[in-house]
């Protein structure tokens, strides 16, 4: 019986929210007096997933079959699914991601696990019970859920667990596989689009995010929101209103029916703070709003405010970081 | 093409979350129940998809009590042409995904489509629950959907890009923008809905594998601090010194 962590990695790296996925399983295996296994998805280098061990992680499992650098549901399952029957592994730990409730809603079924999605802490296993806190309401509240069964998988939010960085220590690194024929790859992406991403800073994951709203008046006064997120090497978002209009893409929309992050640092430029807003960013540690109407909304929501014009305040933020250096 | 949309029937997005007094359960007094917004998608690409055929069926799927008809109603008055009401609250992603699959199987359906996820459990697991239990491709989420026959070219969201998957049906793709501009009822269609039909099956399966224990609310802000606006790069001193995240 062990942990099972799954590892997502893109361009020989592990992912950041992989890394606090490894810690998470880390701890989990720690709780259960047992060891934490990891079994890496997408492009690695074996260096990189050696380093693992920094989150505590002892032994890697890694299936070099080229296909399975881009992501494909059925193949990943199977994959995951070997390696869990594999390892015995009575907890299977996700990052709340894309690929994590893709491929964790079909493993739940096929091993017969319950699933805990988006938690945001480590379980509790006090009275035989073992209990995930979750988010729920769309950022508005947290259920604590009991997970049934002998086998049970997690995927955890992300940013909701500081990745642990243990120098020196390694993980052992496996070769693997799962015998993936050709029908296993029949869901294959026949394309794969990344996106440009400002600063190459991945919104869902970032630590630090400038968003702007409708008081930023025009997709022409942008470069106001990105100078400022390139100073902070943030990543770029803005509220729906904004992507209704084309202003900014789809993709940078967070909010209720959005994209959901919780960075260290959220800074809203222009945003009245309308609820369905406020849900997908109130998981922010530091929330800073700026808006010229001092009854916006979002103040209630703030730690830090600027009552004032976000065409005279965002340069005046931009030059201070650049000051501080 | 025969399509299943699945609804579920949330809190309106405007919703201040709270519970009863012992944090069981939500508190339901005075909120208005809607269509799930991620739904919508489903159900209004659904019609457009069947509109562009010239042929075929978009039924509508809830599990849920008898309260959650209103919201069923609605979505026969958007376009769907019957719906089916599975006759259970629904207990966790498991339970609801065992009646999607029973329902899908039962009626031969070819596309199965639900949202992203719902904004009152936002579990995002139901549909792979769902492709799984039936052996059949999930593609999740989904942003773009094409039919062509009885192949489907759907765009699939990944973390910093998207996805060009081609499936056959019978598969399962949950739904988000920008797949389409979700529709809303008009009066013809709000009396036409009146008399499509509306089955009501009972609960099969095993039972739920998660179960709440107990609802809690996230700490409440300190306050905001202001900082005067012609001063505003104190904010950025504060950020480093104070709040420690820059």
């Amino acid at each position: 019986m062990s942990v099972l962590v799954v590892v997502e990695c893109a361009d020989g790296e592990v992912k950041k929210s992989s890394l606090e996925v490894a810690t998470y399983g880390a701890e989990v295996a720690a709780m259960l007096g047992t060891t934490a296994t990891a079994i890496a998805v997408g492009e690695a280098t074996e260096a990189n997933l050696a380093k693992l061990g920094e989150q505590g992680i002892t032994k890697v499992l890694y299936d070099a079959e080229p296909r399975l650098k881009d992501f494909v549901n059925n193949a990943y399952t199977k994959l995951i699914a070997t390696a869990a029957e594999q390892e015995q592994a009575k907890v299977i730990i996700l990052a709340n991601s894309n690929i994590g409730a893709a491929v964790g809603s079909r493993l739940s079924v096929r091993l017969k696990a319950s699933l805990a999605t988006n938690a945001v802490e480590l379980p509790k296993t006090d009275n035989g019970q073992f209990v995930v806190r979750r988010g729920a309401f769309s950022g508005k509240a947290f259920s604590d859920v009991v997970l049934s069964g002998e086998r049970k998988i997690i995927a955890v939010k992300k940013n909701s667990t500081e990745a642990k960085h243990e120098a020196g220590k390694t993980a052992e690194v496996q070769s693997f596989t799962a015998q993936l024929t050709d029908a296993d790859f029949a869901d294959a992406p026949t394309q794969v689009v990344m996106q440009d991403q400002a600063g190459g800073i991945l919104l869902p994951e970032a630590d630090r995010v400038v968003s702007g709203g409708r008081g930023m008046k025009g997709p022409e006064n942008w470069h106001l929101i990105e100078d400022l997120a390139k100073a902070l090497h943030a990543a770029t978002a803005c509220s729906k209103p904004v992507s209704d209009v084309d202003w900014r893409p789809h993709h940078e929309h967070v909010g209720q029916t959005g994209i959901t992050v919780s960075p260290n640092l959220y800074i809203a430029c222009g945003i009245s703070g309308a609820i369905q807003h406020l849900a997908g960013v109130n998981s922010s540690k530091v929330i800073v709003v700026i808006n010229k109407d001092p009854e916006a909304p979002f103040f209630k929501a703030a730690d830090y405010g600027i009552v004032g014009d976000v065409f005279d305040v965002l340069p005046k933020l931009t030059a201070a970081v650049k000051e501080l250096g | 093409m025969k399509f299943l949309v699945c609804i579920s029937n949330v809190p309106d997005t405007t919703t201040k979350i709270t519970f009863t007094p012992d944090n069981k359960e939500f508190n339901k007094a005075g909120v208005q129940f809607v269509i799930n917004p991620w739904d919508e998608y489903a159900l209004t690409r659904a019609i457009e998809l069947k509109e562009a055929a010239g042929s075929g069926t978009v039924t509508v799927l809830n599990v849920g009590e008898a309260d959650t008809e209103p919201n069923i109603r609605k979505a026969l008055a958007i376009g769907a042409d019957d719906a089916i009401r599975v006759n259970a609250a629904p207990q966790d992603a498991f339970f609801v995904a065992e009646q999607i699959a029973t329902v899908a199987k039962e009626g031969g359906y070819d596309v199965i489509l639900m949202g992203k996820e719902s904004i009152d459990y936002n579990g995002f697991q139901v549909h792979g629950m769902v492709g799984e239990m039936l052996g059949i491709p999930t593609v999740a989420p989904a942003m773009k959907l094409d039919m062509n026959g009885n192949t489907a070219t759907l765009e699939r969201e990944i973390e910093g890009g998207k996805e060009i998957v081609t499936v056959n049906t019978p598969f399962v793709a949950s739904c988000q923008q920008p797949m389409c501009e979700p529709r809303i009822p008009n009066m013809r269609g709000i009396m036409t809905a009146r008399t499509k039909p509306l089955k009501v099956v009972p609960a099969v399966g095993e039972p739920a594998r998660t179960t709440v224990a107990e609802f809690a609310l996230p700490p409440k802000k300190q306050g905001v601090k202001l900082i005067p606006a012609e001063n505003a790069g104190e904010l950025i001193k504060l950020l480093r010194n104070e709040a420690k995240v820059i």
